[in-house]
Formats: C-alpha cells, structure tokens, sequence
C-alpha cells in the first residue's frame, strides 16, 4: 500500500475533512490571530509535538520515562553551540544535535531495558541521566557553564538559520506537529507499532509471539529521544537563551509528559487534546491569578485542574470527549 | 596526604553522617510507603518541606524549639497522610503508574504552592539557641544542632523499629507488604493498614522536617530536590528496608559531604547520581533490599 | 506448517538451590500429539519454559528438528518454530481480539494488511471471528483460552506448547477444543505437547504420555500402559498405607 493509503486506511472520511479543514485553519492563523493569541498558538503546537514525541515511549512502547528534558537540553545545546561558537547553522546543527539525543537515549535505553529495569525504577534512571547531565552541563565552559548560552538576535530573518520572528517560528514547530503526528500514525499502523502495543500490554506474551522486545523498545526510545531533540533546537533558536538548569529540569521533563496523559496516552489526538486543554488552562489560570496577586496561585490552579482529571478522567480527556463527538479512535 | 586534609576529611564525613541520620529518617517514611503500597510518593519532598515550614511557623511565632513541636507535627501528619490515604490515594494503589505519578505531582504542585502562597518565596530559617553551641571529641568539632538531630532521628527509628516489630499493627502491616493476598485471606483489613502505613509515613516526614529545618533552612524549591533525593537514598538502601533507608541516607550524606570537600560542592548532587546508577544497574534491590522482585 | 521433532536431553534446571527439573529427557515425534502430566509442583510449566526460552536449562539441551535451541530467547525460539500458551492465559487486555491474534500473525507476515487477513482466518477455524472487535479483556475464559491458542497458532509454529489449556472448560468446551486440535494435527501435522490435568482430554488426544514428578520422569508410554502404571498411580493416588 502506499504512504498515502496507508495513512488513509480505516479513517472515515468526515474525519479526513475535519482534519484538513484544520490544517487549513492552522495555515492561516497568524493572519487571524494577534500577536498574543499567536504565541499562545505557538506554546500549543510545542506541547502537542513533545507530547507526541513522549506518547511514542509510554503510551506505545509503555516505557515511563521521566528524564526526556535531557534529549531536549542535549539537542537545543548542540544545535545552539555549533552556531554560537562555529556559526553552524542549525539547518546542519540539527544533524548533530539529533545524533547526539539519539545516543543518549539509546544509552538510557540499552542501560535499563538490558538491567530489565521497569516502570518506576527506569523511570528513576532517567530521572538521574537527566540530572546528571544537568550538573555537567553546569560546568561545561563550551557550553556556557551555569551562566548560560545565548545567541545574537539581530534583525535579519533567515530561514535556515532560524533567525527571524515569531512567525517563522510559528510555521516550524506547525510541520513539525504535523509531521510528528503524520509519523505516529503512520508508526501505529504499522507491524512496528503493533508490537509496541503487545509490549505495552504484555511483554512477556508479546516475546512469546516472536516480538523481539529490547530492539523494539530501543528503538522507541532512539525516535521518541530523537524527535524530542528537535524541539530542544527550535527551543534554543525560538527563545535565543539555553541554562543548564531550565533545560534539563525535572519540571521540564514532566512538562512533556502532561499533555499526553492528560490528554490521552497512546491515542494518536491524546497529545494535541491534552496540549490544548493545558495551555487553555494556563492562560486561564495566569490571567485568574493576576486577579489577586499572590504567588504560586496559578499552580495551584494548575494543581487542582491536574488533580481533578486524574481523578475522574485517568484514561485521559480525548477518549471520554471522542465518545461524546462520536469520534471513537478505532480499538487498538 | 597532610593531617590537615585528614581532618577535614574526618570531620566532613561525620558531618555527612550527622545529617545522613536525617535523611535516612525522611527516606524512611518514604521506604514505609512504597514498600508496603507500591505507591510512588513523588510528593515526598514537599511533604517534607511543609512539615519544615510548620516547625519553622511554630519557632517565629509561638517560640516554640522544633525539637519540641516535632511530636505534634508528626502526630499533624499522621492524620493528615492517613486521611489523605483514605480518600484520595486508596483508588490508585494498583494502578498504572504514569496515573500514580500525575495524582502526586498533583499533590506536590498544590502543596508546595500553598506553602509559596503562604510564606513566600524566601528562605526561611530557624536560628536555635544552641546554633553556635558544639561538642569536641579530641580534634573533631561537632555542631551540637546536628548531633541533636541525628540522635533525635536514632530515637524516632528505633521507636518505629519497635512499632513494626513488637505491635500488633506494625507486624500486620508488614505483612500486607510482603504479601497482599496473604493478608487479605487472614482477615487483615487492608485498607486501613495501608491508610496507617501512609499516616507513618508521612509522620516520619513530618518529624524529619521539623529536624531538619534545624540545620538547613527552606524554600518552596528544595521540595523537588528533596523527593530526588529521597529516592535515590530509599533504591541505595532497598525498598522495603528500614535498615537500608538509614544505611542509605548515611551513605548519601557521607558522600554528599566528601563530594563537597573533595570536588566542588555543586558536584555533589552529581555523585548521588551516579551512585543511584550503578545501583540500579547493578543491585537494583540496594544495599539491604530483598534480591529479586 | 507441519510439524518438527522435539527432543529433550538430560534438562536440569534449578532456582536457587530448589531443584525443580532433573534429568528429563523424552523425544515428541514430528506430528504427534504428546502429553506432560504429573502433580501439582512437577516441574510441568518449568519443562515447557525451558523448552520456549524463557529459562535457559542448567543442564542438558532441547533440539528441534535437531536443532539445539536451548538458551534461545523467547522470539528467536519462537522463530525456530515453537509456539506455545501460558497456564494462566496471557491476552493483550487493551487490543481487539483481532488485533491480538495479528501480533502473532506479524511475525511471519510483516505486511499489517496480509497479518490482519490471516489473523482472521484463524479466529474463523476457532470460532472466534464474531468478536473479533471485542476488546480481549471482555472475553469469558474459554474465549480468552482459544484466543490463546489462536494467537500462537497465527505465528505459524512446528510444535505448540499447550499449557493446561482444558483447565476451567466445561465437559463440552473441553470436547470442542480436543477436536480442533485433533483435525489441525491431521490436517497440518503440527507437533503438539500438552500440560494437562484433564485426563478426558490427554486420553482422547495423546498417543504417548510423559510422566514427571518432584521435578524428575517417573514414566512415560502409551495411555493404556501409564493408567496402569504403579509408580504414575502411587503419585496421583498416594502410596498404601503401611499395613
């Protein structure tokens, strides 16, 4: 079958339409949108593509991973250095950077799948690779140490280099959603996602089928760290400043993990619901505590929003809403 | 290597094992907990951090030492953990664990944020009357608050050595730990002991904090370093060990110390890193954790 | 498919000391339906995941066609051609029956289409093809059973284990499946080994019995010999009492 069938396949056809006419929408938004509502547009398109990237190693593989800032920080690092440094483009840095995150993940990978480290313990490793980069990176003078990495902003706009205005930005991260979401389906539906799935559910029925688990969950961990890579780059070039203590934070890390599994771990709309409803509820809850000044307000917000969908909608909020728009991801 | 460096190698590694006491007592509670529930506690940290800020309240504003209000903040978060468990926590045990995760860093969000809506985001101390106070023993100088701490935590584990060994409820609720359906078939009414088992827990935190605030002072940002921390301190030492929680946080402590000494003390957090690593790696039960799963 | 041969040879295998298989060895003729059986704690279900990999033995070694596959991982012995069921039944809870059975048709058909096609096929032979949208963690047991077995059948083996697939069936369910695996073994020759407690079912299918034992072969022959055997029916029965 090829590429387009295969995405096409099983899909009903208002789904098709109602897909395209957001593609349509997503196209032309800047020109629909303010500066603000641009931005936050924006902070969407970015949750929704790390979240897509993070659902590839937990809601398909079913690997926790807690540490997957350290792919991001590795890449926008890379990717930021060779230009600060060389004046390597990103358009070439981003190789490099990729290969890079790539190498950590598969390290991370092979470290706990051989050690048959699961659930909270791989977890935990991550969480200390992250960390332990972190601190590296503190005291790395390439990259700029504890003090930071910054890049030039100048006025010129040039497209591969990244250097230019929110919306080149914008239209980046936009095909950098739709490719990543282009992928899972195409991944999901494919004898690969298949038995990421039966791993996910069951590893030890899923070997005994002749799924040759470590190399399938090396392999989610390479695309998943790879991908994540990428938005560490647009990261770095988007907000021209890299700290060894925002971009390898835990909070990070845990950032890319809410949009999916709030929104929906491995459905392929989860991470796009979930990255809506998140900065939906961010904006609503800045804006609800600026009302009265007192600090952590918004996080308390956040908390209970958090609290409340875990509690009463664990499997996350696409599924419960599809149901009710009629739009039942078919069984997987 | 001149006396001088031994000595200061000396006296950090018995400053390590001082406030390793501490930790060890914090990483208890979190022990108790996941060993018994399978419930990961990433709000273990700010639970801590809260318990640190009511001793501190109690101390600006009711004069009262830590060291005092430490029983009544224990017996604050005994309650509290208790009726946390029971209404919030119970429906999770047993489930996925990315689900057990979002509830906690629920919790912690909230909790931690309280505590920065409450009192800010400085960094808030407690200076005892006995902070400049020390004991010698020949060439070594000890800070009387962390002796005062650690024996403190020495009593407070031994205390609950006692309660998980000699009563009725503390051999009950080891045995739901090791194993759930064994309990369950004997007529143990598991709900409640687990309920007992978070309120101990998390009164182990609460007394933790109130030692520690003695030491170190907080922000609302030491929370996550300490759930960190708590963790790598509770895989080192083995789940489900009391002994391992302490022989874990005394090794943390002593390395965070040396780690200070020896290489930068920004590293240290580094070492405890890589100490977690190689455990996991290579004896994933720790030190005292039963081998296999 | 058609089926292989299977031989044990001196198997040993330990837990820490615990010694639960010691010394089998017996021989499955390609396309025979053979039978394990022996007590509670035998040893059973550690012969059968030594011989599917998931166990490397401590001694001794299994060939398949004469082909040692002994300290294979689980999917290469799998790809060597053995197929088998778990004692208590293993279903991919979060997928379709469909979809469960298509994990295993995939191993040797990549393509998706061509899996999901045969997979089908299959759940028609078992009886399973009406639910095969239902989600695998709303069948009844005997389904989930057949579901079982029709996903190790979809990875196209030469010898399926079968691990007390009977148990919990009723009378007439437990006479459905002895006749399907009757006329798949006619119809394909595959070799079939059965773990079984339900002697119905190993008397009607087996044509040659392996007795084991605290971990040891204490027998092995024909139905009619081991029924009468003394040291198979001491096992079961218990020894007299001493006069």
């Amino acid at each position: 079958m090829n590429l387009l069938a295969r995405l096409t396949d099983g899909v009903p056809a208002r789904s098709l339409w109602g897909l395209g006419l957001l593609l349509v929408l997503l196209l032309v938004a800047p020109a629909l949108l303010g500066k603000y509502g641009l931005s936050v547009l924006i902070l969407v398109l970015y949750f929704a593509y790390v979240g897509q990237a993070w659902n590839i190693m937990m809601g398909f593989a079913g690997q926790l991973s807690l540490g997957h800032a350290l792919y991001a920080g590795v890449g926008g690092y890379i990717a930021a250095g060779l230009f600060f440094h060389y004046g390597i483009g990103p358009w070439a840095g981003v190789f490099v950077a990729v290969l890079a995150a790539s190498v950590a993940g598969s390290i991370v990978g092979y470290l706990g799948f051989r050690f048959s480290l699961a659930g909270v313990y791989f977890a935990l490793l991550t969480i200390a690779f992250s960390e332990f980069t972190r601190i590296a990176f503190d005291h790395w003078s390439w990259a700029g140490g504890s003090g930071g990495l910054f890049l030039k902003v100048d006025a010129t706009s040039d497209i591969l280099n990244l250097r230019g205005g929110p919306l080149l930005f914008y239209y980046v991260i936009l095909a950098l959603a739709v490719a990543a979401f282009l992928l899972c389906r195409v991944l999901l539906e494919s004898r690969l996602g298949r038995y990421w799935l039966a791993i996910r559910e069951d590893p030890e029925a899923a070997q005994a089928v002749g799924v040759p688990v470590l190399r399938c969950k090396m392999i989610a961990v390479v695309i998943s760290a790879a991908m994540t890579s990428l938005a560490g780059v647009w990261n770095a070039f988007y907000y021209n400043n890299l700290f060894p203590e925002t971009a390898f934070a835990m909070g990070r890390s845990i950032e890319f993990t809410l949009a999916p599994i709030i929104g929906g771990l491995g459905t392929l709309f989860g991470p796009i619901v979930g990255a809506v409803v998140l900065t939906g509820l961010g904006e609503i809850f800045t804006d609800l505590s600026e009302l009265f000044h007192i600090s952590g307000l918004k996080q308390i917000f956040y908390g209970l929003a958090l609290l409340v969908i875990v509690m009463y909608r664990p499997a996350g909020v696409w599924p419960w809403l599809a149901e009710r728009l009629g739009f039942a991801e078919k069984r997987r | 290597m001149t006396a001088d460096f031994l000595l200061s190698l000396a006296q950090a590694i018995t400053k390590g094992l001082l406030t390793g006491m501490v930790y060890g007592l914090m990483a208890l509670g979190l022990s108790v907990i996941f060993g018994v529930m399978r419930v990961v506690n990433f709000a273990h940290g700010e639970i801590m951090v809260v318990g640190m800020y009511l001793a501190w309240m109690g101390f600006e504003y009711l004069q009262i030492s830590p060291m005092l209000s430490l029983p009544v903040i224990a017996a604050i978060f005994f309650v509290a953990g208790y009726a946390l468990q029971r209404t919030v926590i119970s429906p999770f045990i047993g489930r996925p664990e990315h689900q057990q995760f979002l509830l906690l860093l629920a919790i912690a969000i909230l909790l931690v944020n309280a505590c920065l809506a409450i009192a800010g985001p400085d960094s808030r101390g407690v200076q005892m009357d006995s902070q400049f106070e020390s004991y010698e023993l020949g060439a070594f100088v000890f800070d009387a608050v962390r002796v005062h701490a650690a024996v403190t935590a020495i009593v407070i584990a031994g205390l609950l050595w006692l309660f998980f060994t000699r009563t009725r409820t503390g051999k009950s609720i080891r045995a739901a730990a090791d194993n759930n359906l064994g309990a369950l078939v004997v007529g143990l009414d598991v709900r409640r002991l687990y309920a007992f088992t978070f309120g101990v827990g998390s009164a182990c935190v609460g007394a933790a904090g109130a030692l520690m605030i003695t030491i170190i002072p907080v922000t609302p940002f030491l929370a996550a370093e300490y759930t960190l921390l708590a963790f790598v301190i509770v895989i080192v030492g083995g789940l489900g060990s009391m002994t391992g929680a302490l022989a874990g946080g005394l090794l943390i402590g002593v390395s965070e110390a040396v780690a200070g000494l020896l290489l930068q003390p920004s590293l240290k957090s580094m070492v405890s890193f890589g100490i977690l690593i190689l455990v996991l790696l290579l004896r994933p039960q720790g030190l005292f954790g039963k081998s296999g799963p | 498919m058609s089926g292989a041969r299977l031989e044990l040879d001196g198997i040993g295998k330990s837990f820490r000391g615990l010694r639960a298989v010691h010394d089998v060895s017996f021989e499955v003729p390609a396309g025979a339906i053979n039978a394990l059986i022996g007590p509670n704690g035998a040893g059973k279900t550690t012969i059968f995941n030594v011989i599917a990999g998931v166990y490397r033995p401590d001694a001794g070694n299994v060939r398949l066609d004469g082909r040692p596959i002994s300290g294979l991982r689980p999917d290469r012995v799998c790809d060597a051609g053995v197929g088998r069921t778990f004692q208590i039944v293993k279903p991919f809870k979060g997928l379709s029956v469909l979809e469960n059975v298509t994990v295993g048709a995939l191993h040797r058909r990549p393509a998706l289409a061509d899996a999901r096609a045969y997979a089908s096929d299959i759940l028609m032979q078992l009886g399973l093809h009406d639910r095969r949208n239902q989600a695998a963690e709303s069948l009844t047991l005997p389904d989930r059973k057949r579901l079982e077995v029709a996903r190790a059948l979809a990875t196209e083996p030469k010898l399926l284990l079968l691990d007390e697939v009977m148990a919990g069936l009723r009378p007439t369910e437990i006479d459905v499946m002895v006749t399907f695996l009757q006329e798949l073994n006619r119809r394909t020759g595959l070799t079939i080994l059965l773990i079984e407690h339900v002697m119905r079912a190993v008397m009607a299918l087996a044509s040659h019995i392996v007795v084991v034992s605290y971990g040891e072969k204490i027998a092995e022959g024909t139905p009619g010999e081991i029924a009468r055997h003394q040291a198979v029916l001491d096992v079961y029965l218990g020894e007299p009492e001493p006069a």
